[in-house]
Protein backbone atom coordinates (compact mmCIF):
# COMPACT_ATOMS: atom_id res chain seq x y z
CA UNK A 1 0.00 0.00 0.00
CA UNK A 2 0.90 3.51 -0.36
CA UNK A 3 3.55 4.43 2.22
CA UNK A 4 3.53 7.98 4.47
CA UNK A 5 5.64 10.39 2.31
CA UNK A 6 6.31 13.89 3.83
CA UNK A 7 4.93 16.54 1.60
CA UNK A 8 8.63 17.98 1.08
CA UNK A 9 10.05 14.74 -0.79
CA UNK A 10 6.69 13.90 -2.55
CA UNK A 11 7.02 18.00 -4.06
CA UNK A 12 10.69 17.40 -4.71
CA UNK A 13 10.03 13.73 -6.87
CA UNK A 14 6.94 16.00 -8.81
CA UNK A 15 9.50 18.68 -9.39
CA UNK A 16 12.27 16.07 -10.89
CA UNK A 17 9.61 13.59 -13.00
CA UNK A 18 8.15 16.61 -14.07
CA UNK A 19 11.10 18.40 -15.74
CA UNK A 20 12.19 14.55 -16.94
CA UNK A 21 8.24 14.19 -18.44
CA UNK A 22 8.89 17.77 -20.13
CA UNK A 23 12.12 17.26 -21.74
CA UNK A 24 11.03 13.59 -23.49
CA UNK A 25 7.53 15.49 -24.41
CA UNK A 26 9.35 18.54 -25.67
CA UNK A 27 9.85 18.11 -29.11
CA UNK A 28 6.38 17.25 -29.86
CA UNK A 29 5.28 20.29 -27.50
CA UNK A 30 8.07 22.77 -29.85
CA UNK A 31 6.57 21.36 -33.01
CA UNK A 32 3.38 22.21 -31.95
CA UNK A 33 4.56 25.87 -31.08
CA UNK A 34 6.35 26.25 -34.86
CA UNK A 35 3.48 25.15 -36.84
CA UNK A 36 1.60 28.83 -35.31
CA UNK A 37 4.54 30.74 -36.75
CA UNK A 38 5.50 32.24 -40.14
CA UNK A 39 8.56 30.20 -41.85
CA UNK A 40 11.00 33.80 -41.26
CA UNK A 41 10.30 33.03 -37.35
CA UNK A 42 10.49 29.52 -37.27
CA UNK A 43 14.44 29.44 -37.75
CA UNK A 44 15.25 32.21 -35.24
CA UNK A 45 16.61 31.35 -31.76
CA UNK A 46 14.55 29.49 -29.64
CA UNK A 47 14.24 32.18 -27.07
CA UNK A 48 13.18 35.10 -29.92
CA UNK A 49 11.08 32.59 -31.03
CA UNK A 50 9.09 32.22 -27.41
CA UNK A 51 8.82 35.77 -26.74
CA UNK A 52 9.53 37.76 -29.36
CA UNK A 53 7.29 36.18 -32.69
CA UNK A 54 3.49 36.89 -33.48
CA UNK A 55 1.13 33.36 -33.97
CA UNK A 56 -0.12 32.77 -37.72
CA UNK A 57 -1.92 29.57 -38.98
CA UNK A 58 -0.49 30.28 -42.60
CA UNK A 59 1.37 27.13 -42.09
CA UNK A 60 -1.47 24.73 -42.19
CA UNK A 61 -3.15 25.96 -45.28
CA UNK A 62 -0.06 26.65 -46.89
CA UNK A 63 0.74 22.15 -45.91
CA UNK A 64 -2.66 21.53 -47.83
CA UNK A 65 -2.07 23.80 -50.98
CA UNK A 66 0.99 22.58 -51.73
CA UNK A 67 0.68 19.20 -51.63
CA UNK A 68 -2.88 18.19 -50.77
CA UNK A 69 -2.48 17.32 -47.33
CA UNK A 70 -5.54 15.70 -46.93
CA UNK A 71 -5.28 13.13 -49.59
CA UNK A 72 -2.70 11.40 -47.61
CA UNK A 73 -4.86 12.33 -44.41
CA UNK A 74 -6.98 9.87 -45.74
CA UNK A 75 -5.05 7.47 -46.99
CA UNK A 76 -3.74 7.08 -43.54
CA UNK A 77 -7.12 6.52 -42.23
CA UNK A 78 -8.57 4.30 -45.03
CA UNK A 79 -5.00 2.07 -44.72
CA UNK A 80 -4.98 2.14 -40.96
CA UNK A 81 -8.62 1.56 -39.75
CA UNK A 82 -9.44 -0.77 -43.32
CA UNK A 83 -6.23 -3.31 -42.21
CA UNK A 84 -7.59 -3.61 -38.57
CA UNK A 85 -10.96 -3.99 -39.14
CA UNK A 86 -9.85 -6.62 -41.42
CA UNK A 87 -7.90 -7.81 -39.02
CA UNK A 88 -10.20 -8.07 -36.53
CA UNK A 89 -12.53 -9.77 -38.89
CA UNK A 90 -10.26 -12.50 -39.57
CA UNK A 91 -9.10 -13.25 -35.89
CA UNK A 92 -11.95 -12.67 -33.87
CA UNK A 93 -12.92 -16.32 -34.69
CA UNK A 94 -9.84 -17.46 -34.22
CA UNK A 95 -9.20 -15.94 -30.97
CA UNK A 96 -12.78 -16.82 -29.74
CA UNK A 97 -12.16 -20.79 -30.41
CA UNK A 98 -8.72 -20.81 -29.46
CA UNK A 99 -10.27 -19.21 -25.84
CA UNK A 100 -13.28 -20.69 -25.15
CA UNK A 101 -12.48 -24.39 -27.22
CA UNK A 102 -9.12 -25.05 -26.33
CA UNK A 103 -7.46 -27.99 -27.53
CA UNK A 104 -4.09 -29.84 -27.00
CA UNK A 105 -2.29 -27.55 -29.74
CA UNK A 106 -4.02 -24.57 -28.97
CA UNK A 107 -0.86 -23.45 -27.67
CA UNK A 108 1.57 -24.46 -30.40
CA UNK A 109 -0.66 -22.59 -33.04
CA UNK A 110 -0.51 -19.32 -31.16
CA UNK A 111 2.98 -19.38 -30.34
CA UNK A 112 3.58 -20.27 -33.99
CA UNK A 113 1.52 -17.34 -35.06
CA UNK A 114 3.18 -15.16 -32.97
CA UNK A 115 6.77 -16.08 -34.35
CA UNK A 116 5.51 -14.82 -37.71
CA UNK A 117 5.71 -11.27 -36.07
CA UNK A 118 9.27 -12.22 -35.33
CA UNK A 119 9.79 -12.41 -39.13
CA UNK A 120 12.06 -8.85 -40.34
CA UNK A 121 9.83 -7.18 -43.17
CA UNK A 122 13.40 -6.52 -44.95
CA UNK A 123 13.47 -10.60 -45.43
CA UNK A 124 10.70 -10.67 -47.79
CA UNK A 125 10.45 -6.98 -49.14
CA UNK A 126 12.08 -8.39 -53.02
CA UNK A 127 9.39 -10.93 -53.09
CA UNK A 128 6.84 -8.60 -51.97
CA UNK A 129 7.67 -5.74 -54.21
CA UNK A 130 8.14 -7.77 -57.10
CA UNK A 131 4.67 -9.51 -56.18
CA UNK A 132 2.90 -6.34 -56.21
CA UNK A 133 4.33 -4.97 -58.96
CA UNK A 134 3.01 -8.20 -60.90
CA UNK A 135 -0.05 -7.63 -59.43
CA UNK A 136 -0.06 -4.28 -59.78
CA UNK A 137 -0.41 -3.41 -56.51
CA UNK A 138 2.15 -1.05 -56.05
CA UNK A 139 1.25 2.44 -54.97
CA UNK A 140 -2.45 0.89 -53.99
CA UNK A 141 -4.35 1.17 -50.98
CA UNK A 142 -5.57 -2.36 -51.51
CA UNK A 143 -2.39 -3.72 -51.25
CA UNK A 144 -0.86 -1.65 -48.03
CA UNK A 145 -3.93 -2.78 -46.26
CA UNK A 146 -3.38 -6.23 -47.16
CA UNK A 147 0.41 -5.90 -46.00
CA UNK A 148 -0.73 -3.80 -43.02
CA UNK A 149 -3.19 -6.53 -41.54
CA UNK A 150 -1.02 -9.62 -42.30
CA UNK A 151 1.84 -7.86 -40.03
CA UNK A 152 -0.79 -6.74 -37.12
CA UNK A 153 -2.53 -10.04 -37.24
CA UNK A 154 -0.45 -12.16 -34.68
CA UNK A 155 -1.13 -9.38 -32.36
CA UNK A 156 -4.81 -8.90 -32.93
CA UNK A 157 -5.26 -12.54 -32.51
CA UNK A 158 -3.23 -12.23 -29.57
CA UNK A 159 -4.58 -9.40 -27.84
CA UNK A 160 -7.92 -10.92 -28.48
CA UNK A 161 -7.22 -14.10 -26.89
CA UNK A 162 -5.62 -12.52 -23.74
CA UNK A 163 -8.97 -10.55 -23.34
CA UNK A 164 -11.31 -13.49 -24.39
CA UNK A 165 -9.68 -15.74 -21.93
CA UNK A 166 -10.47 -13.34 -18.88
CA UNK A 167 -14.10 -13.92 -19.61
CA UNK A 168 -15.17 -16.27 -16.98
CA UNK A 169 -16.71 -19.74 -17.83
CA UNK A 170 -18.78 -20.31 -15.10
CA UNK A 171 -20.73 -16.97 -16.50
CA UNK A 172 -21.27 -18.83 -19.44
CA UNK A 173 -22.54 -22.53 -17.48
CA UNK A 174 -25.01 -19.92 -15.15
CA UNK A 175 -26.53 -18.90 -19.05
CA UNK A 176 -26.63 -22.22 -19.95
CA UNK A 177 -28.44 -23.70 -16.61
CA UNK A 178 -30.34 -20.42 -16.82
CA UNK A 179 -31.53 -21.66 -20.38
CA UNK A 180 -30.00 -19.60 -22.65
CA UNK A 181 -29.74 -20.90 -26.21
CA UNK A 182 -26.43 -20.93 -27.98
CA UNK A 183 -27.09 -17.50 -29.85
CA UNK A 184 -28.70 -15.95 -26.76
CA UNK A 185 -25.21 -16.95 -25.03
CA UNK A 186 -23.58 -15.45 -27.52
CA UNK A 187 -25.56 -12.35 -28.05
CA UNK A 188 -26.48 -11.50 -24.57
CA UNK A 189 -23.71 -12.73 -22.25
CA UNK A 190 -20.37 -13.19 -24.43
CA UNK A 191 -20.58 -9.85 -26.98
CA UNK A 192 -21.19 -7.21 -24.25
CA UNK A 193 -18.14 -9.02 -21.90
CA UNK A 194 -16.18 -8.84 -25.43
CA UNK A 195 -16.49 -5.85 -26.88
CA UNK A 196 -14.30 -3.72 -24.73
CA UNK A 197 -10.98 -6.13 -25.42
CA UNK A 198 -12.31 -5.81 -28.99
CA UNK A 199 -12.04 -2.19 -28.82
CA UNK A 200 -8.82 -1.62 -27.05
CA UNK A 201 -7.14 -3.91 -29.65
CA UNK A 202 -8.66 -1.86 -32.65
CA UNK A 203 -7.57 1.22 -31.03
CA UNK A 204 -3.56 -0.05 -30.48
CA UNK A 205 -3.29 -2.00 -33.84
CA UNK A 206 -4.90 1.68 -35.51
CA UNK A 207 -2.01 3.26 -33.88
CA UNK A 208 0.72 0.63 -34.89
CA UNK A 209 -0.71 0.74 -38.56
CA UNK A 210 -0.84 4.44 -38.88
CA UNK A 211 2.72 4.47 -37.57
CA UNK A 212 4.13 1.67 -40.01
CA UNK A 213 7.01 3.12 -41.71
CA UNK A 214 8.66 0.45 -44.04
CA UNK A 215 5.90 -0.87 -45.96
CA UNK A 216 4.24 2.17 -46.68
CA UNK A 217 7.39 3.71 -47.26
CA UNK A 218 8.68 1.27 -49.85
CA UNK A 219 5.41 -0.09 -51.01
CA UNK A 220 4.07 3.56 -52.12
CA UNK A 221 4.70 6.80 -54.47
CA UNK A 222 2.42 9.84 -55.03
CA UNK A 223 -0.97 8.23 -54.87
CA UNK A 224 -1.41 6.14 -51.97
CA UNK A 225 1.20 7.73 -49.84
CA UNK A 226 0.34 7.66 -45.91
CA UNK A 227 1.42 10.41 -43.86
CA UNK A 228 4.44 8.06 -43.40
CA UNK A 229 5.64 8.48 -46.56
CA UNK A 230 4.31 11.84 -46.98
CA UNK A 231 6.17 13.38 -44.40
CA UNK A 232 9.28 11.58 -45.63
CA UNK A 233 9.08 14.11 -48.25
CA UNK A 234 10.19 16.91 -46.31
CA UNK A 235 13.77 15.40 -46.09
CA UNK A 236 14.66 16.79 -49.56
CA UNK A 237 12.52 20.22 -49.03
CA UNK A 238 12.76 23.36 -51.05
CA UNK A 239 13.29 26.76 -49.59
CA UNK A 240 12.16 27.41 -45.60
CA UNK A 241 9.72 24.36 -44.70
CA UNK A 242 10.21 24.26 -40.59
CA UNK A 243 6.79 25.94 -39.80
CA UNK A 244 5.15 23.59 -42.71
CA UNK A 245 7.05 20.45 -41.71
CA UNK A 246 5.88 21.24 -38.07
CA UNK A 247 2.04 21.81 -39.08
CA UNK A 248 2.18 18.69 -41.12
CA UNK A 249 3.57 16.81 -38.20
CA UNK A 250 0.96 18.30 -35.93
CA UNK A 251 -1.89 17.22 -37.92
CA UNK A 252 0.02 13.82 -38.65
CA UNK A 253 0.49 13.19 -34.73
CA UNK A 254 -2.26 14.44 -33.23
CA UNK A 255 -4.86 12.00 -33.59
CA UNK A 256 -2.34 9.37 -32.51
CA UNK A 257 -1.33 10.83 -29.71
CA UNK A 258 -5.13 11.53 -28.21
CA UNK A 259 -5.30 7.68 -29.10
CA UNK A 260 -2.00 6.57 -27.59
CA UNK A 261 -2.83 8.03 -24.34
CA UNK A 262 -6.25 5.95 -23.61
CA UNK A 263 -4.03 2.91 -25.04
CA UNK A 264 -1.27 2.69 -22.30
CA UNK A 265 -2.61 -0.30 -20.56
CA UNK A 266 -3.21 -2.27 -24.12
CA UNK A 267 0.15 -1.40 -25.18
CA UNK A 268 1.96 -3.07 -22.76
CA UNK A 269 -0.62 -6.39 -23.12
CA UNK A 270 -0.20 -5.71 -27.12
CA UNK A 271 3.32 -5.55 -27.44
CA UNK A 272 4.63 -8.22 -24.99
CA UNK A 273 2.60 -10.73 -25.60
CA UNK A 274 2.18 -11.67 -21.85
CA UNK A 275 5.18 -11.87 -21.08
CA UNK A 276 5.22 -9.28 -18.33
CA UNK A 277 2.25 -8.92 -15.93
CA UNK B 1 -17.61 -29.02 -22.33
CA UNK B 2 -15.66 -28.53 -25.77
CA UNK B 3 -17.75 -31.40 -28.51
CA UNK B 4 -17.07 -33.12 -31.13
CA UNK B 5 -18.75 -30.40 -32.82
CA UNK B 6 -17.67 -27.38 -31.27
CA UNK B 7 -13.99 -28.85 -31.90
CA UNK B 8 -14.73 -29.09 -35.50
CA UNK B 9 -16.51 -25.73 -35.41
CA UNK B 10 -13.55 -24.35 -33.74
CA UNK B 11 -10.98 -25.99 -36.41
CA UNK B 12 -13.13 -23.66 -39.00
CA UNK B 13 -12.74 -20.60 -36.97
CA UNK B 14 -9.38 -20.67 -37.21
CA UNK B 15 -8.35 -22.02 -40.07
CA UNK B 16 -8.87 -18.62 -41.87
CA UNK B 17 -5.87 -16.87 -39.49
CA UNK B 18 -3.61 -20.23 -39.62
CA UNK B 19 -4.23 -19.90 -44.07
CA UNK B 20 -3.28 -16.51 -44.31
CA UNK B 21 -0.66 -16.65 -41.70
CA UNK B 22 1.22 -19.26 -43.42
CA UNK B 23 1.04 -18.04 -46.61
CA UNK B 24 2.23 -14.60 -45.37
CA UNK B 25 5.01 -16.54 -43.73
CA UNK B 26 5.92 -19.51 -46.78
CA UNK B 27 5.37 -17.85 -49.99
CA UNK B 28 7.60 -14.80 -49.74
CA UNK B 29 10.30 -16.87 -47.82
CA UNK B 30 10.52 -19.92 -49.90
CA UNK B 31 11.06 -16.58 -53.01
CA UNK B 32 13.62 -15.15 -51.09
CA UNK B 33 15.71 -18.49 -50.58
CA UNK B 34 14.94 -18.76 -54.12
CA UNK B 35 16.40 -15.58 -55.29
CA UNK B 36 18.78 -15.74 -53.55
CA UNK B 37 20.69 -18.07 -55.32
CA UNK B 38 20.02 -16.35 -58.76
CA UNK B 39 21.85 -13.98 -60.75
CA UNK B 40 18.67 -11.41 -61.03
CA UNK B 41 19.10 -8.33 -61.65
CA UNK B 42 15.92 -5.97 -62.96
CA UNK B 43 17.83 -4.19 -64.96
CA UNK B 44 19.59 -6.70 -66.61
CA UNK B 45 16.90 -8.50 -68.86
CA UNK B 46 17.51 -12.42 -69.80
CA UNK B 47 17.45 -15.51 -67.63
CA UNK B 48 18.39 -15.49 -64.13
CA UNK B 49 20.45 -18.47 -63.80
CA UNK B 50 21.32 -20.30 -60.72
CA UNK B 51 24.48 -19.40 -59.17
CA UNK B 52 24.93 -21.17 -55.95
CA UNK B 53 26.27 -19.02 -53.24
CA UNK B 54 27.66 -16.59 -55.15
CA UNK B 55 25.44 -13.97 -53.77
CA UNK B 56 26.37 -14.65 -50.42
CA UNK B 57 29.64 -14.46 -51.12
CA UNK B 58 29.47 -10.93 -52.84
CA UNK B 59 27.53 -10.25 -49.90
CA UNK B 60 30.15 -11.00 -47.10
CA UNK B 61 32.85 -9.99 -48.99
CA UNK B 62 31.30 -6.61 -49.46
CA UNK B 63 33.08 -4.23 -47.08
CA UNK B 64 29.91 -2.25 -46.60
CA UNK B 65 28.01 -5.67 -45.63
CA UNK B 66 30.73 -5.58 -42.82
CA UNK B 67 30.38 -1.91 -41.73
CA UNK B 68 26.56 -2.28 -41.63
CA UNK B 69 26.81 -5.57 -39.31
CA UNK B 70 28.84 -3.11 -37.40
CA UNK B 71 26.25 -0.27 -37.32
CA UNK B 72 23.65 -2.53 -36.78
CA UNK B 73 25.26 -3.84 -33.47
CA UNK B 74 26.30 -0.34 -32.22
CA UNK B 75 22.37 0.75 -33.06
CA UNK B 76 20.79 -1.63 -31.39
CA UNK B 77 23.23 -1.68 -28.34
CA UNK B 78 23.35 1.78 -28.26
CA UNK B 79 19.59 1.73 -28.28
CA UNK B 80 19.29 -0.76 -25.51
CA UNK B 81 21.79 1.17 -23.16
CA UNK B 82 20.39 4.38 -22.88
CA UNK B 83 16.85 2.57 -23.14
CA UNK B 84 16.70 -0.18 -20.33
CA UNK B 85 19.04 2.44 -18.07
CA UNK B 86 16.89 5.15 -18.38
CA UNK B 87 13.48 3.20 -18.92
CA UNK B 88 14.52 1.71 -15.35
CA UNK B 89 15.28 5.47 -13.55
CA UNK B 90 11.99 6.51 -15.46
CA UNK B 91 10.01 3.86 -14.14
CA UNK B 92 11.69 3.55 -10.31
CA UNK B 93 11.32 7.82 -10.01
CA UNK B 94 7.39 7.47 -11.84
CA UNK B 95 6.64 4.65 -9.64
CA UNK B 96 6.95 6.94 -6.73
CA UNK B 97 4.01 9.35 -5.46
CA UNK B 98 4.14 12.33 -6.93
CA UNK B 99 1.24 14.87 -7.65
CA UNK B 100 0.28 15.21 -11.31
CA UNK B 101 1.13 11.99 -11.65
CA UNK B 102 -1.06 10.88 -14.92
CA UNK B 103 0.03 13.81 -16.53
CA UNK B 104 3.73 12.97 -16.26
CA UNK B 105 3.53 9.61 -17.39
CA UNK B 106 1.47 10.95 -20.40
CA UNK B 107 4.57 13.33 -21.42
CA UNK B 108 7.12 10.47 -21.01
CA UNK B 109 5.14 8.34 -23.33
CA UNK B 110 4.19 10.32 -25.87
CA UNK B 111 7.01 9.75 -27.89
CA UNK B 112 6.56 6.24 -28.52
CA UNK B 113 3.36 7.35 -30.63
CA UNK B 114 5.13 10.05 -32.93
CA UNK B 115 5.52 8.15 -36.20
CA UNK B 116 9.09 7.58 -37.27
CA UNK B 117 9.77 9.86 -40.10
CA UNK B 118 8.50 12.63 -37.73
CA UNK B 119 10.69 11.81 -35.18
CA UNK B 120 13.81 11.86 -37.84
CA UNK B 121 12.98 15.02 -39.56
CA UNK B 122 11.99 16.81 -36.33
CA UNK B 123 15.35 15.88 -34.63
CA UNK B 124 17.24 16.48 -37.97
CA UNK B 125 16.08 19.87 -38.91
CA UNK B 126 14.60 21.61 -35.44
CA UNK B 127 17.37 20.02 -32.88
CA UNK B 128 20.34 19.31 -34.44
CA UNK B 129 20.90 20.91 -37.44
CA UNK B 130 24.15 22.86 -37.07
CA UNK B 131 22.65 26.30 -37.95
CA UNK B 132 18.73 26.36 -37.61
CA UNK B 133 18.57 23.79 -35.04
CA UNK B 134 18.11 24.54 -31.08
CA UNK B 135 21.27 23.17 -29.96
CA UNK B 136 22.98 25.00 -32.72
CA UNK B 137 21.50 27.62 -31.19
CA UNK B 138 21.96 27.14 -27.87
CA UNK B 139 25.83 26.11 -28.79
CA UNK B 140 26.16 29.88 -30.60
CA UNK B 141 24.77 31.57 -27.37
CA UNK B 142 27.48 29.41 -25.20
CA UNK B 143 30.00 30.84 -27.57
CA UNK B 144 30.64 27.24 -28.79
CA UNK B 145 31.11 25.88 -32.32
CA UNK B 146 27.49 24.02 -33.08
CA UNK B 147 28.03 20.59 -33.52
CA UNK B 148 27.06 19.49 -37.08
CA UNK B 149 25.28 16.17 -35.82
CA UNK B 150 24.78 14.32 -39.14
CA UNK B 151 28.32 14.79 -40.32
CA UNK B 152 30.52 14.63 -37.38
CA UNK B 153 28.66 11.82 -34.99
CA UNK B 154 26.37 10.15 -37.26
CA UNK B 155 25.32 7.15 -36.07
CA UNK B 156 25.46 8.98 -32.40
CA UNK B 157 22.81 10.92 -33.82
CA UNK B 158 20.55 8.16 -34.65
CA UNK B 159 20.90 6.37 -31.77
CA UNK B 160 19.82 9.15 -29.40
CA UNK B 161 16.51 9.66 -31.79
CA UNK B 162 15.83 6.15 -31.76
CA UNK B 163 16.62 6.04 -27.89
CA UNK B 164 14.12 9.27 -27.73
CA UNK B 165 11.43 6.79 -29.37
CA UNK B 166 11.69 3.44 -27.70
CA UNK B 167 12.62 5.07 -24.30
CA UNK B 168 9.07 4.96 -23.34
CA UNK B 169 8.43 1.54 -24.01
CA UNK B 170 10.69 0.37 -21.87
CA UNK B 171 9.42 2.60 -19.39
CA UNK B 172 6.15 1.56 -19.59
CA UNK B 173 7.13 -1.80 -19.06
CA UNK B 174 9.44 -1.80 -16.42
CA UNK B 175 7.03 0.42 -14.41
CA UNK B 176 4.06 -2.29 -15.09
CA UNK B 177 6.77 -4.75 -14.00
CA UNK B 178 7.44 -2.24 -10.76
CA UNK B 179 3.93 -2.07 -9.89
CA UNK B 180 3.39 -5.65 -9.51
CA UNK B 181 6.16 -6.01 -6.81
CA UNK B 182 5.31 -6.96 -3.39
CA UNK B 183 4.80 -3.79 -1.33
CA UNK B 184 5.12 -5.79 2.07
CA UNK B 185 8.41 -6.93 1.19
CA UNK B 186 10.40 -4.23 0.56
CA UNK B 187 8.68 -2.45 3.77
CA UNK B 188 9.55 -5.73 5.68
CA UNK B 189 13.30 -5.03 4.11
CA UNK B 190 12.65 -1.15 5.08
CA UNK B 191 11.98 -1.96 8.79
CA UNK B 192 14.84 -4.70 9.06
CA UNK B 193 17.07 -1.63 8.25
CA UNK B 194 17.99 -2.53 4.59
CA UNK B 195 19.11 0.72 2.96
CA UNK B 196 17.79 2.03 -0.51
CA UNK B 197 20.28 0.60 -2.39
CA UNK B 198 20.50 -3.17 -0.86
CA UNK B 199 16.56 -2.98 -1.44
CA UNK B 200 16.54 -2.20 -4.73
CA UNK B 201 19.74 -4.17 -5.53
CA UNK B 202 18.56 -7.55 -3.67
CA UNK B 203 14.40 -7.36 -4.29
CA UNK B 204 13.71 -4.53 -6.75
CA UNK B 205 16.12 -5.58 -9.54
CA UNK B 206 15.80 -9.23 -9.04
CA UNK B 207 11.69 -8.83 -9.95
CA UNK B 208 12.50 -6.37 -12.73
CA UNK B 209 15.33 -8.88 -14.34
CA UNK B 210 12.46 -10.60 -16.03
CA UNK B 211 11.02 -7.60 -17.35
CA UNK B 212 14.35 -5.91 -18.53
CA UNK B 213 15.17 -9.34 -20.67
CA UNK B 214 11.32 -8.89 -22.19
CA UNK B 215 12.43 -5.09 -23.29
CA UNK B 216 15.88 -6.00 -24.83
CA UNK B 217 14.39 -8.98 -26.72
CA UNK B 218 11.32 -7.10 -28.09
CA UNK B 219 13.46 -4.27 -28.26
CA UNK B 220 16.07 -6.44 -30.63
CA UNK B 221 13.56 -7.58 -33.39
CA UNK B 222 12.09 -3.53 -33.83
CA UNK B 223 15.60 -2.06 -33.53
CA UNK B 224 16.75 -4.89 -36.12
CA UNK B 225 14.75 -3.12 -38.34
CA UNK B 226 14.83 0.10 -38.24
CA UNK B 227 14.99 2.02 -41.73
CA UNK B 228 12.78 4.92 -41.70
CA UNK B 229 14.50 7.04 -39.38
CA UNK B 230 17.93 6.26 -41.27
CA UNK B 231 15.97 6.83 -44.76
CA UNK B 232 14.51 10.24 -43.60
CA UNK B 233 18.42 12.01 -42.02
CA UNK B 234 21.17 10.59 -43.49
CA UNK B 235 19.80 7.93 -46.36
CA UNK B 236 22.78 5.91 -44.57
CA UNK B 237 25.47 7.82 -44.86
CA UNK B 238 28.07 10.30 -44.98
CA UNK B 239 28.98 7.00 -47.22
CA UNK B 240 28.44 3.84 -44.79
CA UNK B 241 28.24 5.30 -41.58
CA UNK B 242 24.71 4.88 -40.95
CA UNK B 243 23.53 2.16 -43.25
CA UNK B 244 22.53 -1.00 -41.45
CA UNK B 245 21.75 -3.87 -42.15
CA UNK B 246 18.21 -3.41 -43.06
CA UNK B 247 19.14 -0.51 -44.89
CA UNK B 248 21.78 -1.86 -46.60
CA UNK B 249 19.48 -4.59 -47.94
CA UNK B 250 17.08 -1.44 -48.98
CA UNK B 251 20.27 -0.10 -51.48
CA UNK B 252 21.03 -3.52 -52.88
CA UNK B 253 17.51 -4.64 -53.86
CA UNK B 254 15.15 -0.95 -54.51
CA UNK B 255 18.09 0.93 -55.71
CA UNK B 256 20.16 -1.04 -57.29
CA UNK B 257 17.17 -3.59 -58.40
CA UNK B 258 20.15 -6.63 -57.30
CA UNK B 259 17.16 -9.01 -56.64
CA UNK B 260 19.70 -11.41 -55.82
CA UNK B 261 21.49 -9.83 -53.86
CA UNK B 262 19.18 -8.50 -51.71
CA UNK B 263 17.30 -11.50 -51.19
CA UNK B 264 20.63 -13.02 -49.76
CA UNK B 265 20.70 -10.21 -46.96
CA UNK B 266 17.01 -10.67 -46.28
CA UNK B 267 17.77 -14.83 -45.54
CA UNK B 268 20.91 -13.36 -43.32
CA UNK B 269 18.66 -10.38 -41.83
CA UNK B 270 15.90 -13.26 -40.87
CA UNK B 271 18.39 -15.73 -39.62
CA UNK B 272 19.90 -13.25 -37.39
CA UNK B 273 16.40 -11.95 -36.31
CA UNK B 274 15.58 -15.50 -35.57
CA UNK B 275 18.18 -16.01 -32.86
CA UNK B 276 16.89 -13.44 -30.71
CA UNK B 277 13.18 -14.52 -31.48
CA UNK B 278 14.22 -18.14 -30.24
CA UNK B 279 15.11 -16.47 -26.98
CA UNK B 280 11.81 -14.31 -26.90
CA UNK B 281 9.62 -17.07 -27.64
CA UNK B 282 10.71 -19.54 -24.79
CA UNK B 283 10.18 -16.60 -22.63
CA UNK B 284 6.57 -16.19 -23.81
CA UNK B 285 5.89 -19.48 -23.99
CA UNK B 286 7.17 -20.23 -20.53
CA UNK B 287 4.17 -17.72 -19.38
CA UNK B 288 1.05 -19.16 -22.15
CA UNK B 289 -1.23 -21.31 -19.67
CA UNK B 290 -3.41 -22.42 -22.32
Amino acid sequence: MARAVTPSRKAFTTVVAGLLGLMMFFPVLWIFILSFKSEGDAIKAPMEILFNTGWTTESYGAVQERSDYFKHFWNSVIISVGSTVLGLAVAIPAAWAMAFVPGKRTKDVLMWMLSTKMLPPVGVLVPIYLIFRDLGLLDSRVGLVFVLMMINLPIIIWMLYTYFREIPGEILEAARMDGASLRNEVIYVLTPMAVPGMASTMLLNVILAWNEAFWTLNLTAANAAPLTAFIASYSSPEGLFYAKLSAASVMAIAPILIMGWFSQKQLVRGLTFGAVK
Amino acid sequence: MATKASRAAARLMISPSVLLLLGWMIVPLSMTLYFSFLRYNLIMPGDNPFVGWENYYWFFTDPSFKDAMINTLLLVGGVLLITVIGGTLFALLLDQPMWGQGIIRIMVIAPFFVMPTVSGLVWKNMFMNPVNGIFGHLASSLGLQPLDFFSQIPLLSIILIVSWQWLPFATLILLTALQSLDQEQLEAAEMDGASWASRFWYIMLPHLARAITVVILIQTIFLLSIFAEILVTTNGGPGTATTNLTYLIYVSSLLQYDVGMGSAGGVIAIILANIVAIFLMRMIGKNLDA
